[in-house]
């Protein structure tokens, strides 16, 4: 069982305290009815699905009940990073240098 | 006399107390601190099982859980647990023990023909021979098959034992307790770090109880454990785990361990679990596993009393049991030399010491000399015989150009080997570590480390008593120094007399035989032979997982620890590649069999699953109410008068219902209070509806999307103040749709001013409905006019009920006047009792959730989740009211306009009328155009609900058809085995069409 990191709570708990919510960063638009069928369709059901870092939405659901963000390593199963929502996507590449070196 | 074979003296058995036992129904008797299989080879006895394929009987291999061979039933409270490992079975007064896989017993087996049937069997048999015909699998062979093969049979009573669960953190986790593990105890304790310290054996010390030769600080080794033991006990910051095996090593150095705390003890006290499930977070892991020996393989290499040499010599030194009268050893490794020294010197014969090297240690031939025993270099053993227990061994002299000539026969009644030691890397190797290749010590060892471990002692390669205690003092203190910041000076102890052995080979040894017919057993658990492993690679495996499976080598229960290197040794041979070319297989959970019971605890029977009773829990008990499971709510399902089954007692109720009144529990369904400046804002983006101007103490049918315009859900939702709401959901979706809320929330519209709370389990609701709803209510209501002007349908007003304070909804799922009354869950049940008693004066009824279906039914009004999959969409459901068609946005807008959500031919709401008038569909069966149609037609729909109507006295269902709406009044087809019921598509609403009873 891993142990997540709440950038809330500011503690480490462990895995079956938290949801994970997919994939991060993917706004809903601000006027879906301008989107066009191809742009909606991507926003609906098109992800990534990287091998190595991924930015995801996990929520503290039995917990402060918070939804953030994390970068987790889908090769080795490690979270390298939690932020809050809200808070920009780090620099992945210098991420990547520095966990997958 | 019993236990003919046991020592004079010493060993760590308690010989003031004898301990009776049974096998196989025969009484024998042994002493305390005996296993199972000291205990049986003390009273002489090796045969104790017949192999997996060839039923061949098979004697105790090893000393440790590795046991592929010694597996028995043991039975207790009345049944067996079978598989056990005899060498892990520790003996108690009365314990009763089986043999396993022989029919009609251990001595005359008559699947045993199998070994003289044994070339029809060779590896992958199954996949050649019972292709064809295919029908023949599920009921000819596989039975057969599963009959002949398998092990112990399974218990068949519910487990009569309870297992416990628990959690621990620690700062330096040591993973057994030989020489290694014992020396980073103590290095690790005395830093103040919390350590645990477990063990798969009931005694810890490892290797160290077995070993005679040598000392450590001038003590004998296995007293110098016992010291340290106690050192260690009396230490506050150590937890000791005799009895527990490190299972499973997961991420982040979370270790699983299973501690079996009362199968030992004959009459274990009633409170204890039979096993402990510990989840280990350990900052540090120092993986002390030592190592193991490996069998040599050679032809007819599994007789009874045929074992590993430093087994035979743990049955010596620690239990006091000897393996035989007349013992050959044979051997490629100095460590087996010792059993042999161990053995004369307790009173055995050793008939010769036969190694396969040519040369061996100068020191070893003057120890063996001064015994008097027949050394023989060079050397291999090339067959036995003896059916029942090894007679005889034939030995065969390897020339320089490596062949073998014969070297003449000796007689024995148990012959030693030994081919090395193999380390044992493989919780390192679920720790998701690789192992690399050493060609200097022949074995596969750690690689890079991926967690925070570290592997001492022999489990990394390292031998030599001395060496070994010295690399566990070292890992011990580097795992507190990196786990707490915190060293201390420990003296090491130093060791002397016990050199590291050397020498060891790997796969087949040479010999004179036809290498096509013998069998040199590699797996022995699993009956594969060295020649099995030539056919794999010979039929085109090539990879080493491919010859696993194709041959199960490796898949017995100790993983392979014994036979993959021999197998790998043997396909790199065939395949003429480098060993560490072909790899080896992953070591995966669990180290050991772990018993299902272990992972499960106590989460069985109740405990299984949360059980979640509404107030009205126990009156519905009382009044003989039958439940129905919905999620982990109970909900009462229907209420049988005397001699009524469900229809009659559902067609009472709906009757009830409609003719006068009923009660219904509502309590389950799920209840958000959504409050806030924004409130109404925000249940305007999350609903298809228009929530602005609804006004306070007004209700309003609530329709919730996804963004891709499916229906997720459904409710009415209350206005209560400007900037609060009462919203409901449905039973099963309550959980998602506040999930969902909160979702949007906080990452989509954080800027919006609205708190929202669940309080499903706040509220009891009763729901009373039918034509004198009102009539039941008012003498419990204060503050409310309920008049039809005042309280009209769709109303909710607070006041009293009762004397509590309560949310009075005017609602409906029947189609009838309906109150819903919200009361704080704790007066719940006074108001469930209090309305029961007056619905019956009424002569209404109480209903259940059958009858709540046929109503809702009888009016059309769906369920979201029966009427719909997923894949509906309100206009499918006829259901476009419900959508504000001035919103500039809601949550699935966008997804409604999707090219295939508008195109014509989607699947639309229909009633289903049966020709007949009496069949009743079956909810989820097909509706066709034709009676008959051809095979491969798609459906045009399928019922979504169907039950008998007692009101309009014939079925009614609800149907999901293509262009549905399109078809009223014509006639399609649901087709049944018994043959198609014809149906008229009408108008998904029967009863009440203009809904003309709401309003009374």
């Amino acid at each position: 069982m891993l142990l997540i990191h709440c950038p809330y709570c500011e503690t480490e708990r462990p895995e079956l305290e938290f949801v994970c919510r997919g994939e991060a960063h993917i706004a809903r638009p601000q006027d879906p009815s301008s989107q066009t069928d191809e742009e909606w369709m991507q926003f609906l059901y098109l992800r990534e699905n990287p091998k190595g870092l991924y930015a995801e939405r996990w929520r503290h659901i039995h917990g402060c009940g918070r939804f953030f963000n994390a970068i987790r390593d889908t090769i080795s199963d490690k979270f390298v990073r939690v932020y809050k929502t809200g808070e920009p996507r780090p620099d992945m590449e210098a991420l990547a240098r520095e966990f997958q070196a | 006399m019993s236990q003919k074979f046991r020592t004079d003296k010493g060993g760590r058995i308690d010989r003031d107390r004898p301990v009776a036992f049974s096998f196989d129904g025969e009484r024998l008797e042994g002493y305390e601190g005996d296993t199972l299989a000291s205990a049986l080879i003390a009273n002489g006895i090796h045969l104790v099982g017949r192999s997996f394929k060839y039923h061949r009987p098979r004697g105790i291999l090893t000393a440790g859980s590795e046991e592929p061979n010694a597996l028995v039933g043991v039975y207790r409270n009345g049944d067996q647990t079978p598989n056990l490992r005899a060498t892990q079975v520790e003996i108690y007064e009365g314990l009763q023990s089986i043999s396993q896989n022989r029919f009609p017993s251990l001595d005359f087996d008559v699947g045993a023909i199998n070994d003289w049937l044994s070339p029809l069997f060779p590896a992958g048999f199954y996949y050649k021979t019972f292709m064809w015909p295919r029908a023949f699998w599920d009921r000819v062979y596989e039975p057969i098959i599963r009959a002949a093969a398998g092990l112990g049979k399974p218990p068949t009573s519910p487990d009569h034992d309870y297992y416990a669960n628990t959690y621990a953190h620690c700062d330096v986790l040591i993973v057994g307790s030989g020489p290694a593990g014992l020396a980073a105890a103590i290095a690790a304790a005395e830093t103040g770090a919390r350590i645990i310290l477990c063990d798969e054996q009931a005694e810890f010390g490892g290797t160290l109880l077995s070993e005679t030769a040598g000392s450590i600080d001038g003590k004998t080794p296995s007293d110098w454990a016992d010291d340290t033991i106690e050192r260690l006990r009396a230490m506050d910051n150590v937890t000791l785990l005799p009895r527990t095996t490190a299972f499973g090593y997961f991420a982040q150095n979370f270790v699983a361990l299973a501690e079996r705390v009362t199968d030992h003890i004959s009459e274990p006290d009633p409170n204890l679990p039979r096993e402990r499930l510990w989840q280990v977070r350990a900052k540090e892991v120092v993986i002390a596993a030592g190592s193991i020996e490996r069998p040599l393989v050679f032809p007819e290499n599994d007789r009874p009393g045929i074992m590993n040499a430093d087994a035979a010599r743990t049955y010596l030194n620690r239990y006091g049991a000897k393996v035989g009268q007349k013992v050959l050893v044979a051997t490629a490794s100095d460590t087996a030399w010792q059993a042999a020294f161990d053995l004369a010197d307790a009173g055995t014969e050793i008939v010769a010491i036969a190694d396969l090297r040519k040369d061996v240690p100068e020191a070893l031939r003057s120890i063996a000399a001064a015994r008097g025993i027949r050394v023989e270099t060079a050397c291999s053993v090339t067959g036995t015989s003896g059916r029942k227990r090894v007679a005889s061994a034939m030995l065969g002299r390897i020339s320089d150009s490596g062949g073998v000539t014969s070297a003449g026969e000796v007689s024995c009644d148990a012959l030693l080997m030994s081919g090395g030691w193999t380390p044992t890397v493989s919780l390192y190797s679920q720790s998701r570590g690789k192992v690399v290749w050493d060609a200097e010590a022949g074995a596969f060892l750690p690689g890079k480390h991926v967690q925070n471990e570290r592997s001492a002692g022999s489990s990394r390669g390292l031998y030599g008593l001395n060496e070994v205690l010295a690399d566990g003092y070292a890992a011990g203190e580097e795992a507190a120094k990196a786990a707490t910041g915190k060293s201390a000076k420990v003296a090491y102890s130093v060791a002397s007399g016990a050199e590291a052995g050397c020498g060891g080979t790997l796969g087949m040894v040479p010999h004179d035989r036809d290498a096509s017919r013998v069998k040199a057993f590699v797996d022995y658990q699993n009956d594969v032979t060295a020649k099995d492993v030539k056919l794999a690679v010979r039929e085109g495996m090539h990879s080493i997982e491919h010859i696993k499976r194709y041959t199960t080598t490796g898949m017995a229960t100790d993983q392979g620890r014994l036979s993959n290197m021999n197998a790998l040794a043997i396909a790199s041979d065939a395949l003429g590649k480098p060993l560490p070319e072909v790899g080896l297989t992953t070591f995966r959970q669990p180290f050991t069999p772990t018993t299902f019971g272990t992972f499960a605890g106590p989460s069985r029977g109740d405990h299984f699953d949360p059980v979640r009773k509404t107030p009205s829990h126990e009156w519905v008990v009382d009044h003989d109410g039958v439940f129905e499971d919905v999620g982990q709510w109970k909900r009462a399902w229907y209420f049988p008068k005397a001699g009524e089954d469900m229809h009659a007692a559902v067609a009472r109720e709906c009757k009830a219902v409609r003719e006068k009144l009923g009660l219904f529990d509502g309590s389950t369904l799920g209840k958000i209070e959504v409050v806030g400046k924004d409130a109404a804002e925000f249940l305007e983006r999350m609903y298809t509806n228009p929530w602005k101007k609804l006004g306070v103490g007004k209700c309003r049918y609530g329709l919730m999307l996804n963004e891709a315009g499916f229906v997720i859900d459904d409710g009415v939702v209350g206005r209560l103040a400007e900037d609060r709401f009462h919203v409901t959901t449905t039973t099963g979706g309550a959980a998602h749709v506040f999930a969902t809320m909160e979702d949007y929330l906080q990452t989509e519209w954080p800027d919006l001013d609205v708190w929202i709370t669940s309080t499903t389990e706040q509220y009891a609701v009763a729901a009373v409905q039918g034509p004198l709803a009102r009539e039941a209510i008012a003498p419990f209501v204060e503050g409310i006019d309920l008049s039809a002007d005042a309280f009209p349908h769709m109303s909710v007003a607070t006041g009293t009920f009762c004397g509590v304070p309560c949310r009075l909804f005017r609602i409906s799922f029947t189609g009838e006047i309906g109150f819903e009354i919200n009361v704080p869950r704790r007066h719940g049940e006074m108001v469930w009792k209090t309305l029961a008693h007056e619905v019956e004066k009424l002569g209404g009824c109480v209903y259940g959730t059958e009858t709540m279906h046929v109503l809702r039914a009888e009016k059309g009004y769906v369920i979201v989740g029966q009427e719909t999959d997923g894949t509906v969409t309100p206009d499918d459901l006829g259901m476009n009211w419900a959508i504000g068609k001035k919103k500039h946005d809601f949550v699935g807008k966008r997804g409604l306009q999707r090219p295939d959500l508008v195109a014509d031919g989607r699947k639309q709401l229909v009633g289903l009328l049966t020709k007949d008038a009496k069949s009743v569909l079956e909810e989820g069966a097909q509706v066709t155009k034709s009676p008959s149609p051809a095979a491969g037609t798609p459906a045009d729909g399928h019922v979504t609900s169907s039950y008998f109507s007692p009101v309009m006295g014939r079925p009614i269902a609800l149907a999901l058809v293509k262009d549905g709406r399109n078809l009223m009044g014509q006639t399609l087809h649901v087709p049944m085995p018994e043959g198609a019921i014809s149906v008229e598509v009408t108008d998904p609403v029967f009863l009440d069409p203009k809904g003309e009873r709401l309003n009374g």
